[in-house]
């Protein structure tokens, strides 16, 4: 659905996009990761024929995004970084004019349904203007489906909403995503993990990595590390754990957990347990934790800058 | 021209709830009345020193053009800077329009709401109609409103075509006030002191020659028409060159 091949972007002398290749499938929910600056809304405004690479090409639904522009701009529904809203207008006008800009016939019948599915049909009279941070993100993406488009760009679409709109927000993509593309940035981790099919994580304009966010994880991670928790007392836990051998890095916690880690091949999880039953402890819990994707982005974009560093 | 309208629509709605066009549209009306009211007690009160003496509409349409000159720039400052500053306008670039279109729409709207200043206006000569005898020459009525319209289309395009240059309103407006005092007044200029081709060049350049010479008096000549409709299209063209520039930054 999406193709992007040796995208390049220049910004006067500054180059925003270093070659850039990948693509997106039907009915994928594609995660663009990496820190600001990275080149994820650039990327973002070529794909929405907003603005043209440097070099490279890019397809969208089969068009060109320089050739077609105006055919990819129908087939894509976009919501950029600040939300481009209208704050005189109430809900219901806005989206009756992006679907009169689109040629959608019936569109004040259109705009109610959008509306009805980012669930906001019952402000449908109120002005903009008074809306919530929220509110006007979901406004941002009724405007972005009401043409039914078979792309969903979303820049940064949870940025900025208090935790239960992040929570709203995520959902009603996830449920859009079940039968088209999206390709939505975040610079969250976990939300590129709760809601991604595969995750292309971007640093200073290059793609560093492209995996679903499990593979990502596993990929990266040569330990494992698991939780340790007892009942009661915890004193001297730790020091039990060490004796185990091929458990490393042990580390009481202030909840009176204690974690630790071994070798991917060697699971030592059995002897942990029997050492500290053994000791006299009552095991209550022993669960293990996978490098989250901060973890391994951290460990990504640095191994990047210290490739650099070594190359000049 | 569907996505034309579309654009015209929402910018001319958008124009009743802004101050801005409130205190144009009533300073306008307001400047005109008075004028108006000031001419015909001036002509009842020399009607028997001179009775030969007709009053006509042109000092109505002639204030209101020069209103138009200083009140423009207000009116078309925001058209794209506001979208450029509030982000609305990475919507419209990313909607199925062509960049002509959307310059064309912001330019229409603007003109529609010319168009309803305008239209109150004309019961002015309506007035004057049924106050003289046999009534008042309508071809001279016609070409200078035809006029009225073509030099607020102008600078409406002009207007907005700077517009689209900028990020920030208050530099738009100065600009498109820059640029209107240039072709109104200091264009002409020249044309006084020059002798030959080279006046009638500035003479020509000049937007006071085309009304006040002919449109004012009723004659309506091809090369005032053309010389208005030049502006409007390089107006059009600088707005959209303006947005493209844009999208290559």
């Amino acid at each position: 659905m999406i193709q992007v091949e040796g995208l390049i972007k220049d910004y006067g002398a500054r180059r925003a996009l270093h070659s850039i290749t990948f693509d997106a499938k039907q009915g994928e929910i594609v995660g663009f990761l990496g820190p600001n600056g990275a080149g994820k809304t650039t990327t973002m405004r070529i794909l929405t024929g907003y603005m043209p690479p440097t070099d490279g090409t890019a397809t969208v639904a089969g068009y060109d995004v320089v050739e077609e522009s105006l055919e990819v701009r129908k087939r894509v529904g976009y919501l950029p970084e600040t939300v481009p809203l209208y704050t005189d207008m109430t809900a219901l006008e806005y989206l009756k004019f992006m679907a009169d800009l689109r040629r959608i016939p019936e569109s004040e019948e259109r705009a109610y349904d959008v509306l009805e599915q980012v669930n906001l049909a019952d402000r449908a009279n109120s002005f903009i203007g008074n809306f919530s941070k929220g509110m006007r993100q979901r406004v941002g993406l009724a405007q972005a489906l009401i043409h039914r488009p078979e792309v969903l760009i979303l820049d940064e679409p949870t940025i900025g909403l208090d935790p239960a709109q992040v929570v709203e927000m995520r959902n009603v993509i996830k449920e859009i995503g079940k039968d088209r593309t999206v390709l939505l940035s975040t610079h969250i981790l976990s939300e590129a993990q709760n809601m991604c099919d595969r995750v292309l994580i971007i640093n200073k304009g290059s793609i560093v990595a492209e995996d679903t966010p499990e593979n990502l994880q596993s990929r990266l991670v040569g330990s494992q590390r698991v939780v340790l928790r007892v009942r009661g007392d915890a004193d001297g836990l730790g020091e039990t754990i060490k004796k185990v051998k091929g458990a490393r890095t042990v580390e009481a916690k202030p909840d009176e957990t204690v974690e630790f880690e071994f070798s991917s091949g060697q699971d030592v999880r059995p002897q942990v347990a029997k050492a500290v039953i053994q000791a006299g402890y009552e095991l209550i819990e022993m669960r293990p934790i996978g490098m989250s994707l901060e973890e391994i982005f951290l460990e990504l974009t640095r191994d990047n800058a210290s490739a650099e560093k070594k190359a000049s | 021209m569907r996505n034309i309208w579309t654009i015209a629509k929402r910018e001319y709605d958008h124009y009743f709830i802004t101050p801005i066009a409130y205190i144009v549209a009533f300073a306008i009306l307001l400047t005109i009345g008075v004028i108006f009211a000031i001419n015909i007690f001036y002509f009842i009160q020399n009607s028997f020193q001179n009775p030969g003496s007709i009053p006509d509409i042109s000092p109505v349409t002639g204030s209101f053009v020069f209103l138009l000159v200083l009140s423009t720039p207000a009116l078309t400052m925001r058209l794209l800077s506001e979208e450029a500053r509030m982000g609305t306008l990475e919507l419209l670039l990313t909607a199925p329009i062509r960049d002509f279109e959307l310059i064309a729409g912001k330019w229409l709207g603007g003109m529609l709401y010319i168009l309803t200043i305008v239209a109150v206006s004309a019961v002015y000569p309506i007035i004057l109609n049924n106050f003289i005898d046999p009534g008042i020459d309508w071809r001279l009525v016609g070409a200078a409103y035809l006029g009225l319209i073509l030099i607020a289309g102008s600078f409406l395009a002009l207007g907005t075509g700077i517009s689209a240059l900028f990020t920030n309103q208050i530099a738009a407006f100065f600009a498109t006030l820059i640029t209107f005092v240039f072709l109104w007044w200091l264009v002409g200029f020249p044309a006084q002191v020059l002798q030959g081709s080279g006046a009638n060049i500035f003479q020509y350049l000049s937007m006071q020659t085309h009304y006040y010479d002919n449109m004012v008096r009723g004659d309506l000549f091809l090369s005032d028409i053309i010389y208005f409709l030049s502006l409007i299209s390089l107006g059009l063209f600088t707005g959209t060159v303006a947005v493209e520039m844009r999208r290559w930054r």
